[in-house]
């Protein structure tokens, strides 16, 4: 057998295996029958299928099919279906990645050729990095006045630092003997900057681009809890006003899903750019 | 009084329901919308309610226009009678027939049964009616709500009523007229208790307690305050109040975070139905026939777009006159409960509307008031709303309160409307009320403010 189709049989056993313990888990139990007061028992919804307890396997497993089954379906501003609501949230991130992406990049470039420029604003990127994207909710609403424009805003400066690091940092550590070479050839600034800086620097770019669109996928929940309307954000939050675990589950799963498919999409560019000294 | 009558059909008695099976006008209405016959067609209607007018005018004995008409036939007496009536221009002046500045709205609101004459007005198509194209958009908490009417995200939208008084106001957000076109709800909210919580009954038992509320700036977080205060605990020392979203307090007191909350149902009832509270009490038990909700928008709104907001003000009446109707309510139970609104269990939604619910402690109880939906905004309940910010230090040094009150609370707006819509409407704007058997003064807000022992006001 092959390392990977062990790895893979490893997988599946440590899967049946959380399965079997999340089933063991949440085994019904007998609850007492205190059935003293039909009508009591009724209003609380005795007999119906409630909420209550962790849901079980086979419960997540018919939501997934429920909601897979019709991904598209568009019940009005307040009920969309999983398809639309994950097609809202890549936009997002699409949009606040993509203008962090042309903000990021370019001046991630200038900071990392000048060694005096990072150091003066090293501080600034410090204390902005770690800041959480719910901290700039309400800055954001405040003063943008657009709620959709705001998730954008918080997805941008939430993606933006990860790239600026990585592109500077990649940027700076260019190795001096290639720089050399191409001032020995006379290559004017422009075409260093395209033709030697960049693919030299180009992996550790990716890898900051890479990590900024997970920091992005995680922070567009967030974001959507809090400002509602649509996205899968938005879908968690409805149906935990409902306490419906069982669709919280299901979208985690999903989530988990979509973040992973953004990463290995990342992963293969990245991969692209690599070389080989 | 039914529009739907033809007052040219001799076998029809005017004053009565269209089919005979009911006893008034308004139970065959909404009979006949629960059975989604309702007219659509608001022109015919009014255009029916005018001829019944003057027809009634006419003959003001029934039987005389019946006879007449027998003897000359519908057709001609109508043809005879619009030669000297002017029934068209009667038509132009009764609908205020200007255009709509603004047809496609947004109407924001929290998923709580205190909205249900907006949200019902959706789907069964009470807006749509008045020539409307609304979203009614669920948004995450009242802090989302107050943003994005000052962002203008929304047209109108569901407030808690203090709201519009404090962002009129200024308080807690930047100053910007909003206006309180009708009170949504009456009633229907409740303390909610963590079931471990059984045999602390007495609120002088709570020291420690933490609780939530909706929003500062809402009615629960005042009659929160007032009852534990009326009980010897000072609110902000003995107990601690925190701001935990309407849908999230389920959650939390599940957690274990909260012990309790004074919060708007379904979630009362939810927390019931997922047995981890029971129902301390009713805020019907602390002042029968409080507002709670509000439907409202800026005065900018109001000034720019005046037939919109007219239609608007009938659309949320029309819905506010069949949500009275006890007859009405599972079937609004029914229309609310799907995901795209409330998204609950029909049967916690039914509880609360009928009335007739499960307390939590093994009891079912019948109050059919637990929620009512009365649309009259009365001033003096902004100046009660008023006098409770000022003693729990929301608002500092003298407030005029009528004016106030009066610049916010559209009362003679909403008087004028319901009465055109044969709703009856009370004459005076302001009223004496009680709260925990002490009674309210409107005219004299300051005295009332001096008379509690707790208080932050100096």
């Amino acid at each position: 057998m092959t390392e990977s189709l062990r790895a893979a049989a490893l997988s599946l056993f440590f899967l049946a295996l959380i399965v079997g313990a999340w089933h063991l888990a949440t085994l019904p139990k007998e609850t007492a029958a205190a059935a003293a007061n039909d009508e009591y028992a009724k209003l609380m919804g005795k007999g119906a299928k409630k909420s209550d307890g962790f849901p079980t396997p086979v419960q997540v497993g018919e939501a997934i099919v429920k909601n897979l089954s019709q991904p598209f379906y568009d019940n009005g501003p307040n009920d969309k279906g999983i398809g639309i609501q994950l097609a809202y949230s890549l936009g997002r991130v699409g949009a606040g990645y993509l203008i962090a992406c042309l903000v990021a990049i370019p001046l991630g470039f200038l900071i990392g050729m000048s060694p005096l420029l990072y150091k003066a604003l090293d501080p600034f990127i410090q204390v902005l990095k770690p800041i959480s994207p719910l901290a700039w909710m309400p800055l954001a609403l405040y003063t943008i006045k657009d709620s959709s424009i705001s998730g954008i805003f918080v997805i941008f400066i939430c993606s933006v630092w990860p790239m600026l690091i990585n592109t500077a940092y990649g940027v700076g550590a260019v190795r001096r003997d290639w720089l050399n070479v191409a001032r020995t050839l006379e290559v004017k600034s422009i075409r260093r900057a395209f033709q030697v800086i960049l693919p030299a620097a180009a992996p550790t770019i990716l890898t900051g681009m890479r990590i900024s669109i997970g920091i992005a996928w995680l922070v567009i929940v967030a974001a959507e809890m809090l400002v509602g309307g649509t996205g899968i954000g938005y879908f968690v939050w409805n149906e935990w006003n409902n306490l419906n675990l069982t669709n919280v589950l299901f979208a985690i799963l999903m989530i988990g899903v979509v973040g992973m498919i953004l990463d290995f999409v990342f992963a293969r560019f990245q991969k692209l750019v690599t070389y080989v000294e | 009084m039914s529009g739907l009558n033809n007052p040219f059909d001799p076998d029809l008695r005017l004053g009565a329901c269209t089919c005979g099976q009911h006893a008034s006008a308004a139970e065959h209405d909404a009979a006949a919308a629960s059975a989604g016959v309702l007219g659509n067609d608001t022109e015919a209607m009014h255009r029916r309610v005018l001829a019944s007018a003057a027809m009634r005018a006419l003959f003001p004995r029934d039987d005389t226009r019946r006879r007449f008409l027998r003897a000359v036939g519908g057709s001609t007496a109508f043809a005879a009678i619009a030669s000297v009536i002017p029934f068209g221009a009667l038509e132009a002046m009764a609908q205020e027939k200007g255009p709509l500045e603004k047809k496609s709205l947004k109407i924001g609101f929290i998923p709580i049964t205190c909205a249900t004459p907006l949200i019902m007005a959706h789907p069964l198509g009470f807006y749509r009616r008045q020539g409307l194209e609304v979203d009614v958009v669920k948004t995450a908490g009242w802090a989302l709500i107050r943003d994005k009417m000052l962002n203008k995200e929304y047209d109108a939208t569901h407030f808690l009523s203090p709201m519009p008084v404090a962002i009129s106001m200024g308080v807690g957000s930047t100053a910007t007229p909003m206006n309180v076109a009708t009170i949504q709800n009456t009633n229907g909210q409740a303390i909610t208790l963590h079931v471990k919580h059984k045999e602390k009954r007495d609120p002088k038992q709570w020291t420690g307690f933490k609780f939530a509320v909706p929003f500062d700036y809402s009615m629960h977080n005042f009659l929160l305050r007032y009852y534990v205060a009326e009980r010897g605990l000072d609110p902000d020392k003995d107990i601690q109040i925190r701001v935990v979203p309407p849908p999230e307090m389920v959650a939390n007191l599940r957690a274990g975070n909260i012990d309790g909350f004074l919060g708007p149902d379904p979630f009362n009832q939810r927390a019931v139905y997922d047995e981890v509270g029971f129902i301390h009490m009713l805020t019907k038990e602390l002042w029968d026939g409080h507002p709670c909700c509000a439907f409202g928008t800026s005065a900018q709104f109001v000034q720019e777009n005046p037939n919109t907001f007219a239609a608007l003000y009938r659309a949320v009446l029309e819905a506010a006159k069949m949500a009275r109707d006890p007859a009405s309510r599972p079937l609004i139970a029914k229309v609310i409960s799907p995901a795209a609104y409330l998204n609950q269990p029909e049967t916690v939604v039914e509880q609360v509307l009928t009335g007739k619910y499960a307390d939590g402690l093994g009891a079912v109880k019948s109050d059919p008031n637990r929620i009512d939906f009365d649309p009259f905004p009365w001033q003096s309940m902004a100046v009660w709303i008023l006098t409770q910010m000022k003693r729990w230090g929301y608002i500092k040094g003298d407030v005029d309160y009528k004016q106030i009150a009066e610049r916010v609370f559209l009362a003679t707006e909403a008087r004028k409307r319901m009465t055109e819509m044969g709703m009856q409407a009370p004459a005076t704007s302001y009223a004496k009320f009680k709260v925990l058997g002490k009674e309210f003064d409107p005219s004299t807000p300051d005295k009332y403010l001096a008379g509690f022992a707790i208080k932050r006001t100096a």
